[in-house]
């Protein structure tokens, strides 16, 4: 018994001594360390490089300074790249905006159902993401074709709507950015409800039935009580919808109009088209510093701001 | 407010239906006789019967099932310590830029970190003449990378709710380092273990972007097959083919969470009855 601490000692410290925990750490962070980071440093320093005729078709400046800034200079200069970036941050926001009014009203109905029920329905939302994401594209080009059954539901309904010099035989939905954007809403859209009703959850159910039994209208307590709290949820959601959708290449390549490329697109193209492998680099490192770095910062901060929650009494 | 939330509950109708309605199109056209993908033309299962006949898909098929199992297995032991050093280990040198790493790759564009990917490779087969060419190991290598960040995700979540005081006491009562991660961490992340090595295998089967950045000549994989078919157009056999992967992972995965939900009853219950006897 006198080996026995008096004191417990916090699992970490202990497991320290004992040498695991050395290796639990260092297994996983060297294998991303050299398969995700390596890459990353590699894709920088390309991205400095010059584009020459060999293969792989890069090269460093022979003297000093060795790093060459003008690929970075071309992505200001050329507006198609300026283009490429605001048509992705357009789609992908409108996809966002689309995702959080559907979502929303999903997410808060989830909550409001029987147990029983909610965990079938959280289910059926889990389970799309769990098929082929390709397929759930595909499944939409069918659907989209001008001779479906869809297409023509819709056709028949707007000819209904407009006069008849205004009807249409089908309407034109693939190759267009109202399909990027509708494919988009549908493939993310299970990425904005788990957020979502993971937050709404945990409000008070309490709080909502104080506010009516004292004479606050529904949409009132919707304004003042549920939106407001809901924020974070908010936020998560929509950063789970806009980081990926702004960088998609598989959705605009197959129902977008590729006149106007997104970004992903852009990048792929320099890379395996143009073969200007040191332009997809410096595309990519500008990508990642104005959309993924601000959310890997907002997540470590919001991370911080939890624990200091936590800590307080 | 209402008791009954009409609004809300046509706001869930509709938005289910929006998730399903391409779905079951799907299925049902896979049935559809007529060369059409999408003009009903009568009932037949021909397209399965040319499908199942077509020795392209059926080798990719393979080639994919096989990566899948060997990199969700890799990702599963590797996002498991990443998940258990996160969750356990609250101080240690890197620990930012380590939780970075794991955060990353769940929100990164696709397409950056497959041509990173595929960057690393080539400049590595320059300076060190390793991989000499690409395929089966270097696709399997990034999907391992990528999956294994969900794994670590579904563990660490799992951990963080799981009581550090057990582990703690049974390190006071005197067991060693492995008995507690054997004996009580790892049977209480078991249901996240289960989960994450479906995850990371499905993602593994599903994913294009980084495939078709790491593949070399002679790798086709289902997903890379499907994306060069579809490209050229909706045919009906690709109906076939979906309807079946579809119904597959639908099986799998519902029969998975339900076994989990009554893993997850039982060991609520015996914990239920524990306290009982005791108190």
């Amino acid at each position: 018994m006198s080996q026995r601490r008096t004191a417990r000692a916090p699992f970490g410290a202990w497991f320290n001594t004992s040498g695991w925990r050395d290796l639990i750490i260092a297994t996983p962070y060297g294998w991303l360390l050299v398969f995700f980071f390596l890459p990353f440093l590699i894709v920088a320093g390309m991205s400095f490089a010059v584009t020459v005729v060999a293969t792989p078709p890069f090269a460093f400046l022979d003297g000093w300074p060795y790093l060459r800034g003008e690929n970075y200079a071309r992505l200001v200069e050329d507006d198609l790249f300026i283009r490429a970036f605001l048509i992705s941050i357009g789609i992908a926001a409108t996809t966002t905006v689309l995702c959080l009014l559907i979502g929303f009203p999903m997410a808060l109905c989830l909550t409001r159902v029987s147990r029983a029920w909610r965990n079938l329905l959280l289910m059926l939302v889990i389970l799309p993401f769990w098929t082929s994401f390709l397929l759930r594209v595909y499944a939409w080009i069918g659907l989209m074709n001008t001779n479906s059954w869809f297409n023509k539901a819709l056709t028949n309904a707007y000819n209904a709507l407009v006069p008849a010099e205004m009807a249409l035989r089908a309407i034109q939905m693939t190759n267009t950015n109202f399909a990027v954007v509708l494919v988009m809403v549908y493939s993310y859209l299970p990425f904005m409800v788990l957020p979502l009703y993971a937050n709404l959850e945990r409000l008070d159910p309490a709080l909502d039935e104080a506010a009516l039994d004292l004479g606050s209208r529904p949409w009132q307590v919707f304004k003042d009580l549920t939106l407001p709290l809901s924020i974070p949820g908010i936020i998560a959601g929509g950063l789970l919808v806009f980081i990926p959708a702004s960088g998609e290449l598989i959705i605009p390549s197959l129902v977008g109009n590729a006149s106007d490329p997104m970004i992903g697109r852009v990048i792929s193209d320099q890379f395996a088209i143009a073969r200007d492998w040191p332009m997809a680099s410096a595309i990519a490192v500008v990508l990642l510093f104005l959309l993924v770095a601000p959310m890997i910062a907002y997540s470590h901060f919001e991370a911080r701001a939890q624990a200091r929650k936590e800590m307080e009494p | 407010m209402s008791r009954r939330p009409i609004f809300l509950l046509t706001c869930l109708a509709f938005g289910f239906a929006f998730l399903y309605v391409p779905i079951v199109s799907m299925i049902v056209f896979s049935f559809n006789k007529s060369r059409l993908a999408t003009v009903w033309g009568g009932f037949s299962t021909e397209w399965y019967g040319r499908l199942l006949d077509n020795e392209l898909v059926m080798e990719a098929a393979a080639l994919s099932l096989e990566i899948a199992f060997v990199s969700a297995t890799f990702a599963t032991v590797l996002g498991t310590m990443a998940g258990i050093a996160l969750a356990r280990f609250k101080r240690f040198r890197g620990r930012s830029l380590f939780s970075g790493m794991v955060t990353a790759p769940l929100i990164m564009p696709e397409v950056i970190t497959g041509i990173s990917m595929l960057m690393m490779f080539i400049v590595m087969a320059e300076w060190i003449g390793w991989p000499s060419e690409r395929g089966f190991t270097t696709i399997t290598l990034a999907h391992i990378t990528f999956s294994m960040t969900y794994v670590a995700t579904v563990v660490q979540s799992r951990l963080s709710e799981a009581d550090v005081s057990i582990e703690e006491a049974a390190l006071d009562l005197g067991s060693r380092p492995w008995q507690v991660l054997l004996d009580i961490t790892l049977p209480v992340i078991s249901p996240a273990i289960v989960t994450g090595w479906l995850l990371a295998f499905t993602i593994s089967l599903d994913d294009v972007v980084i495939t078709s950045f790491t593949t070399g000549p002679g790798s086709t994989t289902l997903p890379i097959l499907i994306w060069s078919k579809v490209k050229l157009g909706v045919t009906p056999d690709i109906n076939a083919l979906a309807t079946i992967m579809v119904v597959v992972v639908g099986i799998v995965v519902i029969a998975a969470s339900l076994s989990m939900n009554r893993y997850e009853a039982r060991r609520e219950r015996d914990a239920q009855l524990a306290l009982k006897n005791n108190g």
